[in-house]
């Protein structure tokens, strides 16, 4: 039993990164999964004999390097927010294990959570819907201070708030300190959700899709705070998106998830320029290109992808993919290696 | 609440050649779909075309005509419209056969029978499955809807057809399919498009030529690969060196971000409205709106156009 424990601990540490000494690792997840139950109606509590449930985030592991950015990419009902919410706990998950450095969280009581999660904080995706209308932009960005009893005095809450302003380009703060969010443009009330999730000096960060809901000229002004904060503050980022096109400007790694699994995952360069999953290939291709010049090669999928509930057998991915054969009906595909740093789970690549 | 007019599209002019896609670009609030909406006179009661013409096939002018005529002659038959969000856009309690059917009905004189022929035959077109005819929205996925937006513009052989964000909130392997749709069709049909989207990326893979918008004003139009690899415009210049793409996979270049946020309507800056963003403005760009000219193969409203040849003012 030990032995197993073992053997499975060190193929998970080959996910998302070359093998390098544990305390290099900000968060590692194993084996992850949250299957959401499935309300049914009275008389099929009665007459069915199996429950079922919707597979959110089915049995994924990866791990994110300290000062990296991990991207984790896939279109929609793909599992890839609920992840995020689940590294934060802020959902329980239905198994697996996931660890905040050495520390393993999963277990970890309520009050000892509490205590982390300024350490662990999370951006938005929509700054219209995030930050509470009828807040001050100091009481906003103040919140996560008070609620976890950071600070003491009006004076210091005032003098971190103001920092925080200035560190996400909000100048001068006096400027902005005493707006409601309604006063200030997409791109200001983003920057006001970045600089609360930074106030409690996190060193992991959950962003989920910060950007879509940005013009494209203001989104790059966050995508290159986000990588300008990084260097400055030594943070890690948990960064959600279904935009490829952003997640190549500001990854490392990248996982690329489909119904609930991740299908490759790797180096992003290495991901992006040598695709090896069926899924990760057609999603690239499906990417327009800025450039009028280039027309792409597509690959066109079967279909529309599948019910969470009741999944495909064999490769989750078979009754789309252009390429599957009998084997991926009936068999499901683990993770190869494709080159250092690189991974992809399809039985082509075994050929 | 304040009160004011908002000069939603001020003084813009362009044309749309048979056979071609037209893509009207610009950030929210830029007066996209305004445009839309005044071509189709469909804009909101508060709102009010106060000058200009917009003329069809070289003879009707569509602000001068009645709303009985639009409604009869125009709207569906000559201009159909796609909307963007195809789950508002159709009508949940009825099958998608009978919004089809119904929008023919309305506009030419045939038979129930050939109508119900002719809206096979058009489901057959944006692949879709003929015998789903009598299905009802909620039955189809986001991107099936959307095919069947695209079915009802093309109903009554439309020789224009308006596509506002069409492929906005579908994901990114349907949108895909969603444009190699509207490309084919507008080529079997040799379709006008006025395509209208904040995506650029999108705009590059559809779109003949390209018109930007900032403030309400057309601040450069020329054919989509001048736009994208010789812009002239400050404001064009930074949006395209702002786009993100898959194969620029590592750090090499920095993406441009315009500082500053879009102008308010309602107080719009005086002069060029994008001279409180822009790195080249000067005493005149705060006095004075420059007219559109044209500059090489394309057509610019900058007073400084001349700085900005051969150069990104952005990338130094």
């Amino acid at each position: 039993m030990l032995l197993v424990t073992l053997l499975t601990k060190r193929k998970i540490e080959t996910f998302g990164g070359s093998n390098r000494m544990s305390n290099d690792i900000e968060l590692r997840v194993e084996h992850l999964s949250k299957f959401f139950p499935v309300r049914q109606g009275l008389l099929a509590t009665f007459f069915s004999k199996e429950k079922l449930y919707v597979h959110a985030v089915n049995d994924i592991s990866f791990y994110v390097k300290k000062k990296n950015i991990f991207v984790l990419a896939g279109e929609s009902g793909c599992g890839k927010t609920t992840t995020g919410r689940l590294v934060l706990r802020l959902l329980e998950p239905t198994a697996g294990k996931i660890y905040f450095r050495d520390k393993e969280i999963t277990s970890l009581p309520k009050e000892e959570m509490r205590k982390l999660r300024p350490k662990m904080q999370m951006i938005f995706q929509d700054p219209y819907e995030s930050l509470n209308p009828r807040m001050h932009i100091r009481d906003i960005v103040s919140e996560p201070l008070v609620v976890n009893h950071l600070v003491q005095g009006k004076s210091e809450i005032e003098a971190r708030v103001v920092d925080a302003l200035e560190s996400v380009g909000l100048t001068p703060p006096e400027n902005f300190i005493d707006r409601f969010p309604h006063e200030l443009s997409g791109g200001q009330r983003q920057r006001v959700a970045v600089a609360r999730a930074l106030i409690t000096e996190p060193e992991f960060v959950v962003a989920d899709e910060p950007v879509s809901m940005l013009d494209a000229s203001i989104r790059s002004s966050i995508l290159n705070l986000m990588l300008e904060l990084r260097d400055k503050k030594n943070l890690t980022y948990l960064f959600i998106t279904h935009d490829l096109a952003v997640a190549s400007y500001i990854g490392d790694y990248i996982a690329i998830m489909y119904l609930g699994k991740i299908v490759e995952i790797g180096d992003i360069e290495k991901v992006m320029t040598n695709p090896q999953h069926p899924y990760t290939k057609a999603l690239i291709a499906a990417v327009p290109e800025p450039d009028p010049t280039i027309k792409k090669e597509r690959i066109p999928l079967k279909g529309e992808p599948p019910s969470p509930i009741k999944l495909p057998k064999g490769c989750i991915f078979s009754g789309r993919c252009p390429f599957a054969f009998e084997r991926c009906n009936n068999e499901e595909p683990t993770m190869i290696k494709v080159e250092e740093d690189h991974y992809a789970a399809c039985f082509l690549l075994e050929k | 609440m304040e009160n004011g007019v908002v000069k939603a599209v001020d003084d813009v002019s362009f044309k749309i050649p048979t056979g071609k896609v037209v893509g009207l670009a610009g950030e929210s609030g830029s007066g996209k779909t305004t445009i839309a909406m005044s071509i189709m006179r469909l804009l909101p009661s508060n709102g009010k075309i106060v000058d200009g013409e917009i003329i069809l096939d070289d003879e009707i002018d569509l602000t001068k005509v009645d709303e009985r005529y639009m409604r009869e002659k125009i709207r569906w038959k000559k201009i159909a419209i796609i909307f963007q969000g195809a789950m508002n856009a159709l009508n949940p309690v009825l099958n998608v056969g009978d919004q089809i059917v119904e929008a023919i009905l309305a506009h030419e004189n045939v038979s129930r029978e050939e109508e119900w022929q002719r809206t096979k035959q058009l489901f057959e077109e944006v692949g879709l499955d003929p015998d789903r005819i009598r299905h009802y929205p909620h039955e189809f996925s986001g991107g099936m809807r959307q095919r069947v937006m695209i079915a009802m513009a093309l109903a009554c052989n439309p020789s224009l057809v308006i596509a506002d964000e069409p492929t906005t909130a579908l994901d990114v392997t349907i949108q895909a399919e969603i444009i190699d749709l509207l490309l084919d069709l507008q080529k079997a049909y040799n379709l006008s498009v006025l395509l209208i989207s904040h995506d650029l990326s999108v705009m590059a893979q559809m779109s003949h030529h390209i018109a930007i918008l900032y403030g309400g004003k057309l601040m450069e139009y020329g054919d989509a690969v001048s736009i994208f690899k010789k812009p002239r415009h400050p404001y064009t210049q930074g949006l395209i060196s702002s786009l993100p793409s898959v194969s620029r996979t590592k750090k090499e270049r920095k993406l441009v971000a315009i500082p500053g946020s879009p102008p308010d309507l309602l107080n719009p800056p005086a002069g060029c409205p994008f001279n409180p963003r822009c790195p080249i403005a000067k005493d005149i760009c705060y006095k004075e709106m420059p007219t559109l000219e044209k500059v090489d193969g394309s057509y610019v409203a900058c007073h400084f156009v001349d700085e900005t040849k051969d150069r990104n003012i952005w990338r130094e």
